[in-house]
This record gives C-alpha cells, structure tokens and sequence, in this order.
C-alpha cells in the first residue's frame, strides 16, 4: 500500500498529476467538438505549429502561451490564404503549412539553445514544469472551459449545421476563430504535459471514444471530459512506476480506454453488432423453413 | 429609376388585398464580387399568410435572394424590408424569420435526437447562460407535434428519412415561433409522397397560424398547386398570380425567363412522374388532386 502512494509523497509527481488531470479535463472537452466538426487533422496541425511560437517566446522571454498563439494563429490564416489562392486539396495544405511551422520551430531550438530542450516541447515534461507555466496553464484551462461553457449551444449548432447556424445570426467565421484559438490554446497547456505530438491524441480520443459509447451530446461531453481527466491523471501516477514517458502513458491509456469501447460499446461496440447480427440470422433462419412450408402449396 | 420602380402599382404583389407586407424588395441589385451580377431590378411585395414559390434555372440568384431576405446578403442597390424592418437590424426579432435549409443532410451518428435538434430552433432566443429548460421542452414537443413526428422525438436525427429530416427542419424553424418560412429547395430530396406531405403541412400552418411561407423549388408543377403567387427569377424576377397558371401553354408564355435546358429537362421529369397529371391538368384548380403524391397511379 505504501509503495502505491509514493508517487503522492513527492511534490513534483503531485503537480504533475493535478496538471495532467485539469489538461485532460480541457482537452476532453474540446475533443467533442473536434470529432464533431471532423477537426483531428486541423488538431494536429495546430499542437506543431505552435511550436515555433513557443521557441521564439522562451528566446526571448515572453509568456510561452503567446508565442504559441501567435504562431498557431499564423499557421492557420496560411493555410486559408494558400487554399483560397490554389485548387490544393486542403488536407494537403494543411499537411504541408503545419510541417513546415514544426520545422521551422525545430530550427530555432537547435540553433538558438535556450532553457528549452527540443525535447521538452517535442515530449512534453509533466515533471519538470515551472510553478509560472502552470499558472499559464490553469489560465487557458480556465477560460477554454468558460468559453465552451457560454458558447457550447452555439458550438453545437455550428457543428451540426452551419448554414442554419448562418441564419438564425451566428458567425460562422467567428465560431471558426473561436474553436481555433481554443484548439491553439489548448495545445498549448497540453505541450507540457505529453508533447506537442501527442496532444492531438488528447483532442481527439476522449472524444471518439465518447461518440462510440452514448448518441446524446451531452453525456459524449460528460463521458470525454471524465475519461480525459481519469487517463491523464492515471497516466502521470503510472509512469512513475514504469519511470517512462508521462505523455505516452496517457495516450497508451486512452488507446486502451478506445479500444474497449470500440470491442464493447452497448450501441456501436463490434461485438454488439456482431451479437445483433448473429441474432438477425437465428431470425432470418427460424423463418426460413415456414416460409418454405408456405410457399409449399404455391 | 430605382424611385419609378418602387411605385406601388409597379411593384409585383403590393396592389394585393390582404394583411401587412412582411416582405418588401425594391429595386434590388446585387452582384458578388467575382461572379457578376446576380440579382437586378428586383421588386415585390409578400403579405401576410401569403405563399411565394420562387422558380428559376439554377444560378438564376434564387439562393441570393433568400439570403438578401434573411439578411445575410446585402444588396448594392435597392431596399429590403421584413416585417418593416431592415432583416440585418432584427437583432433577437431574426427569430421571427423560420429557414429550412437546403441541405438539411444530418450526419448519420450526430449525437442528437429529434427532440435536441428541435431544441436547437430555442438556442438564439436563450442568451448565454440559459439552457433549454421545460418551457422550451414543451415548444419543441408541440412543434413536433405539428409537423407529425409525435412518438419520433427520441430518435436519433441522423437516422431518420430525407422527408422526416425535412420535418424536423421546419420544426426547428417553427419552434422559435416565426411569422415567414423561408425554404430552400425543401422537396429536392423528397418522393413525391414526402413532398405532398410536405405542401399539406404548409398549407396548414398557414391557415393556422398566418405564417408566411417563400419557398425555392424546381417542382413547378406542386408550387402551381398550393403557391399563391409564382415567381420565376433569372436575374431579374418576373411574377405571376396564381390565376393565370392555368395551363403549360400559360405557364410557357408567362415564364418570360428563357425556357432554358433546365425547364425543358424539368418538364420530361414531370411527365415521367405524373403522367396524366402533366402541367395541363392543373387547369382544374388549386386543389384538384393532392393524391398525386401519394398514388402515381401508374400501376393501373
């Protein structure tokens, strides 16, 4: 018993698991709407390109979260302006602009060495975070959740129609500004916690996994945000143990948390469909042989 | 110009008997950026409890002019007017102006029920910090109710029929309570059952309750049947009081649009579907035969 309570006697694994447990929290959240609006690639794209941005903010001693939205902001106004000026499919611009502001980030750290390691920002560092980066962080987790909060009918409404959402008065391309900032921010506050190549795995699979297992949005929310915070809080206390990587402990964990759904879901689950099938036969098949008997006399 | 052609007895629709204009276009022109001009020298006027069919070959600016109404699209030239108001001042009144889009395509698995894409229609009129509550619960029932879904609201959205779907739309739309109906191509996705359904519940909720119904369609022949006024828009609009629809012959003359592939094609359709109920045998009335959706009557 005591073994298992040692991660809790160090102050560093404690933060790092509260930290993990509020980023999951967020990310969970946001990942409804990110496999809702069918943004994973758009999710992926932002967790890189922000990492020039924080490179440039630890050069030069800004908050990291700026930096990160700046250029994840940049990033993204690029990929509209190139697919608005040429017929490039736009998962191809969008593969090509989010590359090109990772390497353009993994430049500026390899030249420019800082208090920042590649590999920080590359794989996050849970246990070695400031006390000053997590304020950041309990900031944009804060405000994502009010904004989400406030907005989340509008959100919705986006997600499930955007041209009635154009006509009852919303703005679509504020809604897009907005899920974007969100999504940047969100990066952002997950960077140090599993990396940025990582975090879309926190943006997208509570999520997923969540849209497997209910057909009401709200419980999906609840279900992503409760497994969001559980992986992520399980993840940091496990990798003590295993002394491995913090972020891949979570991701493996929601993988696993994905899988069972996919093989279990009541509703969506393969054995589920399975089971219905097989039971489809047996009916198919108890009916056969009237059928036959009727068709006997015809 | 714009001042001659905004004269009440120019103005198609607005020497029309009846109740308070609920849309007034004068003179209006657009054109987008890139694609040229759209609409040009467009006026008429729609009363209260009146139904518009709006025809027209596509690209003939039907779409820009729905969203001219509904204030999304502001003309160069010209004015609109909704209910007496400019539609992009209608702040939380826009309400009051119901849309069925033309893709009300739901994604097969969207999380949603009937009852929470009905609720959808309250969102605008919660503010920020409100969720649906029971009053809205109750709107939402009764305007599925209305539209005939009653016993459907626990389904899942995404898997319903194209016809159902369209009805949840409207239900949508009729929950904020509006006073104009504003659909865009409503029946494309419909069998002709689904569409008769859809004209009789129209037809209902106007009798009910006054509401005043535009509809974008390419079915002539059913908007012959239960739109008062036809207009056909190719750029300019050209309008057509429902008396005079009495005949193809009529109709030909009367669509002073060119007859361009699309009616010729549309036309082929109709008669392929309604056989002996082509346009010509529409000359009997408004109401002759609404069973033309529900029985083609082929089989005979």
């Amino acid at each position: 018993m005591d073994y298992l309570l040692t991660p809790f006697h160090y102050e560093y694994m404690q933060k790092a698991i509260a930290v993990s447990a509020v980023i999951g929290a967020v990310c969970g959240m946001l990942s409804c709407f990110v496999t809702l609006k069918g943004w994973s690639l758009m999710g992926d794209a932002l967790s890189h390109a922000i990492v020039p941005g924080v490179a440039l903010a630890y050069l030069l001693g800004l908050p990291f979260a700026l930096g990160a939205f700046v250029s994840g902001l940049a990033a993204a106004l690029l990929m509209g302006w190139v697919k608005a000026r040429t017929p490039i499919r736009e998962d191809a611009v969008i593969g090509m602009v989010f590359t090109t502001f990772f390497a353009a980030g993994v430049l500026l750290i390899s030249i420019f060495p800082s208090n920042i390691s590649l590999k920080t920002i590359v794989f996050g560092n849970i246990l070695g975070i400031a006390d000053s980066d997590i304020q950041q962080m309990l900031i944009i987790a804060a405000v994502t959740m009010l904004v989400i909060g406030l907005k989340w009918k509008d959100l919705l409404l986006f997600a499930f129609d955007p041209h009635q959402a154009r006509a009852v008065g919303l703005n679509p391309t504020l809604l897009n500004v907005m899920l974007l900032t969100l999504l940047a921010a969100t990066s952002v506050a997950a960077l140090q916690t599993v990396g940025a190549c990582l975090v879309v795995a926190m943006l997208v699979t509570p999520g997923a996994t969540a849209y497997l297992l209910t057909d009401r949005f709200g419980k999906m929310m609840a279900l992503a945000i409760a497994m969001g915070t559980l992986t992520a809080a399980v993840g940091a206390y496990l990798s003590y143990f295993l002394n491995g990587s913090t972020g891949g402990c979570i991701v493996v964990l929601q993988t696993a948390c994905f899988m069972l759904a996919l093989f279990f879901a009541p509703k969506h689950g393969i054995v589920a469909s399975r089971v219905k099938g097989r039971a489809k036969v047996q009916q198919l098949q108890a009916l056969q042989p009237r059928a036959e008997r009727t068709s006997e006399p015809a | 110009m714009s001042t001659q052609a905004a004269a009440p007895a120019a103005v198609p629709g607005a020497q029309n008997a009846g109740g308070t204009p609920v849309i007034e276009v004068r003179g209006v022109e657009f054109a987008y950026e890139k694609g040229g001009q759209a609409l040009s020298g467009v006026n008429f006027t729609v009363r209260e409890g009146e139904f518009l069919g709006l025809i027209g070959p596509n690209g003939g600016g039907k779409t820009t002019l729905l969203k001219i109404v509904l204030g999304l699209l502001v003309p160069q030239k010209g004015s609109v007017l909704v209910l007496g108001r400019d539609p992009r001042a209608l702040g939380a009144d826009r309400r009051l102006i119901g849309y069925v889009p033309q893709d009300s395509g739901v994604r097969k698995h969207f999380p949603a029920t009937v009852l929470d894409v009905v609720l959808m229609g309250t969102y605008s009129s919660l503010g920020l910090f409100r969720r649906p509550g029971a009053k809205e619960r109750e709107a939402a029932l009764a305007a599925i109710r209305h539209v005939g879904m009653e016993g459907l609201e626990g389904r899942m959205a995404g898997g319903l029929s194209g016809g159902q779907q369209q009805r949840v739309a409207i239900a949508r739309a009729l929950v904020a309570r509006p006073k104009l109906l504003l659909l865009d191509e409503p029946t494309s996705g419909l069998d002709t059952g689904g569409q008769a359904q859809l004209f009789d519940l129209l037809e209902r909720l106007r009798k009910e309750y006054g509401l005043t119904v535009v509809m974008v369609s390419h079915d002539v022949t059913a908007l012959a049947h239960f739109a008062e006024h036809l207009a056909c828009l190719n750029k300019s609009l050209h309008w057509h009081d429902r008396s005079e629809l009495i005949s193809e012959e009529v109709l030909r003359k009367v669509y002073a649009c060119e007859l361009d592939a699309f009616f010729i094609k549309h036309r082929e359709h109709l008669q392929e579907f309604h056989g002996d109920h082509a346009p010509a045998g529409h000359a009997h009335g408004p109401h002759c035969d609404h069973d033309h959706g529900h029985d083609h009557g082929h089989g005979h």
